[in-house]
């Protein structure tokens, strides 16, 4: 990392592990399974070039599955994450082989559709109980030993989980893979005539991103003890859009940012009903003709170093 | 009663009807969402809203000015369009030299800014639109009973789209049209205004929506999400067309349309996902669309 970028994520760790003294831990644990969600969205958008508008059936999946697994298979939290993990994987490796198959505008269309299809299927497959979601789902003892009701022993868990998810993605991005990944964004035709096989790195670029929202659901089910059809549905992944948007697209730490803003944003917003989706618009219409490159793209800017 | 493979075929044909109707609403709007991507290379998000909008003004007018369907089906495509038009004016012009993607984002804002204004102001719950008197009732055809309205809606949707293929690949106008999506800097050369030509596109598919929002008014009710899950099946509609032709978007619509129906008359539980499957299948076949052409 460079010394902006170490300072940077100093000031991130620090403030999630300070910030639980003064703000509402269960909202700090949302902001970080949307940071993890938005993080993973931007490994495709930012750094692939591809922009996917079903990211929601990712994040939506993994929670049902880790819902299921921990309340009716009675598994251990770490085995539910997991599975609902792999689920997501899963789910990105079938739906990633039929919309790498276009680009562009035809890939955003295709994934939206593709999790319309799964949106409708979580409403009708009895397990996900429908409009009432999967409730009460026990937390567990993490490993056996760490009882997760604590909420502490909670906090610290989906800390460990976000901050892994993060440096993964961290470290994909810089390595070879990563690279590669970014010269098809800037120029697929060269990168094609260099010898590259871009479908393939598309291809495991978006089931990694599929896994990671995945993780970034089955965490975020374990937390509220709930999974529902919220986070299936098209919403959800233009909420996931957003938060990137107007963190900064390509950079590393503005989804965080952006989830936070945006978080904060629904939580303070809450009793106003449908005025939250139309300030989402406004934010939307904002970004795009004003302030493309984001918070966090435009301190990088000032800063002219990358974050 | 009579049935052909167990189903009685007053239930078959009623669905047939059922997915005709949808079917109609698939072809007019992907054929606005192919006319605007066309010229201007965006997938307009707003077309659902656009849609819904229609449908609010023919239920506004009716209730706050007295003025009927007719009239309505006349004035929303207007007032709909003129408001694509400024929407293009004032926000979409300054997109086209960035990644068209950009496009997709800011009409996705808009259509969540227009669908929840109208969501704060008359809720979830559908608000009902009478059918205009002319077309009340129905005929017995002998082996179903087909209401009026619905063959009207049909018939109108069919014209419709007939129409804008035909001004489209058949007239002078239409050349223009056509040209200017291939390289708009050479057109612009011979002299034609082809910004001027890329707002009222975009007024017309916009417009074209809003009729179709008219159209659905008095069978669906007036709701403020009522072009929301629409848009994203419209969408698959458009990927399973391609949208490389005109013709190849209206046929995939009614088509598509009429299998969704027959669907709910065999399997209903996969009514709602069959067109996804559909354009799965597709995808895995025949990547550019059924109309598209193959690279």
């Amino acid at each position: 990392m460079s010394r902006a970028q170490r300072i940077a994520f100093g000031v991130m760790l620090a403030f999630f592990l300070l910030a639980p003294l003064v703000l509402y831990p269960v909202f700090l644990m949302k902001v970080m399974c949307f940071a993890l969600f938005a993080c993973a969205f931007n490994l495709l958008i930012g750094f692939g070039g591809l922009l996917s508008f079903g990211h929601a059936m990712f994040l939506g999946t993994a929670g049902y599955v880790s819902a299921h697994a921990a309340k009716v298979w009675g598994c251990p939290p770490e085995l539910a994450i997991l599975l609902g993990t792999l689920a997501a994987a899963a789910l990105g490796l079938v739906t990633g082989l039929l919309a790498i198959r276009r680009q562009g505008i035809y890939f955003a269309m295709i994934t939206l559709a593709l999790s319309q299809m799964i949106y409708f299927y979580c409403l009708q497959a009895p397990f996900t109980h429908g409009e009432d979601g999967i409730q009460s789902v026990p937390r567990g003892t993490l490993f056996g030993f760490i009882d997760l009701s604590n909420i502490w022993a909670m906090y610290a868990t989906v800390l460990v989980v976000f901050v892994a998810g993060f440096l993964l993605i961290y470290r994909a991005i810089h390595s070879p893979f990563g690279q590669v990944l970014k010269s098809i964004r800037e120029n697929e035709a060269r990168a094609i005539s260099l010898g590259y096989d871009t479908t393939r790195y598309k291809f495991l670029a978006f089931v990694l991103s599929a896994a990671l929202a995945g993780l970034a659901g089955a965490t975020k089910a374990i937390v509220f003890q709930l999974a529902s059809l919220t986070d299936v549905h098209w919403t959800m992944s233009g909420e996931v859009v957003l938060i990137t948007l107007l963190g900064g697209m390509g950079t590393i730490f503005g989804p965080v940012a952006g989830a936070l803003v945006i978080i904060t944003m629904e939580n303070y917003l809450a009793q106003l009903g449908a005025w939250v989706t139309v300030a989402q618009g406004v934010i939307f219409v904002i970004c795009v003709l004003a302030f493309r490159r984001g918070i966090v793209g435009e301190i990088a800017h000032f800063l002219k170093k990358p974050l | 009663m009579t049935e052909i493979f167990g189903i009685p075929t007053q239930a078959l044909f009623g669905q047939l009807l059922i997915g005709l109707i949808n079917g109609s609403f698939y072809a007019l709007l992907s054929l606005g969402l192919a006319v605007i991507f066309g010229l201007l290379n965006i997938i307009n998000f707003t077309h659902g809203a656009q849609y819904m909008l229609g449908a609010f003004c023919a239920y506004l007018l009716l209730n706050k000015t007295g003025v009927g369907y007719w009239w309505s089906l006349l004035l929303a495509p207007l007032i709909v369009g003129a408001l694509g038009m400024l929407i293009e004016r004032l926000m979409l012009k300054r997109l086209y030299k960035l990644d068209h993607l950009y496009g997709l984002l800011l009409t996705f804002g808009l259509a969540l800014v227009i669908q929840g204004v109208f969501r704060n102001e008359y809720g979830t719950s559908g608000q009902p639109y009478a059918m205009p008197a002319e077309l009340a009732g129905g005929r017995n055809l002998g082996f179903m009973f087909l209401p009026n309205y619905r063959a009207w809606v049909i018939a109108t949707s069919v014209a419709v789209c007939l129409g804008t293929w035909f001004v489209i690949e058949k007239t002078k106008l239409g050349s223009y049209l056509r040209a200017a999506t291939e390289n708009p800097a050479l057109v612009q050369a011979f002299g034609i205004n082809v910004p001027r030509m890329i707002t009222l596109t975009y007024g017309f598919g916009a417009a074209l929506a809003a009729f179709a929002g008219v159209m659905a008014a008095p069978i669906y009710q007036v709701n403020p999400q009522m072009g929301a899950d629409l848009i994203i099946v419209v969408f698959a509609v458009v990927v399973i067309g391609g949208m490389g032709s005109i013709m190849g978007s209206i046929v995939t619509g009614f088509g598509l349309g009429i299998i969704e129906g027959l669907t709910k008359v065999f399997y209903p539980e996969a009514s709602n996902t069959v067109i996804f499957v559909i354009m799965a299948i597709v995808l895995a076949v025949r990547p550019a669309g059924l109309f598209g052409a193959q690279k």
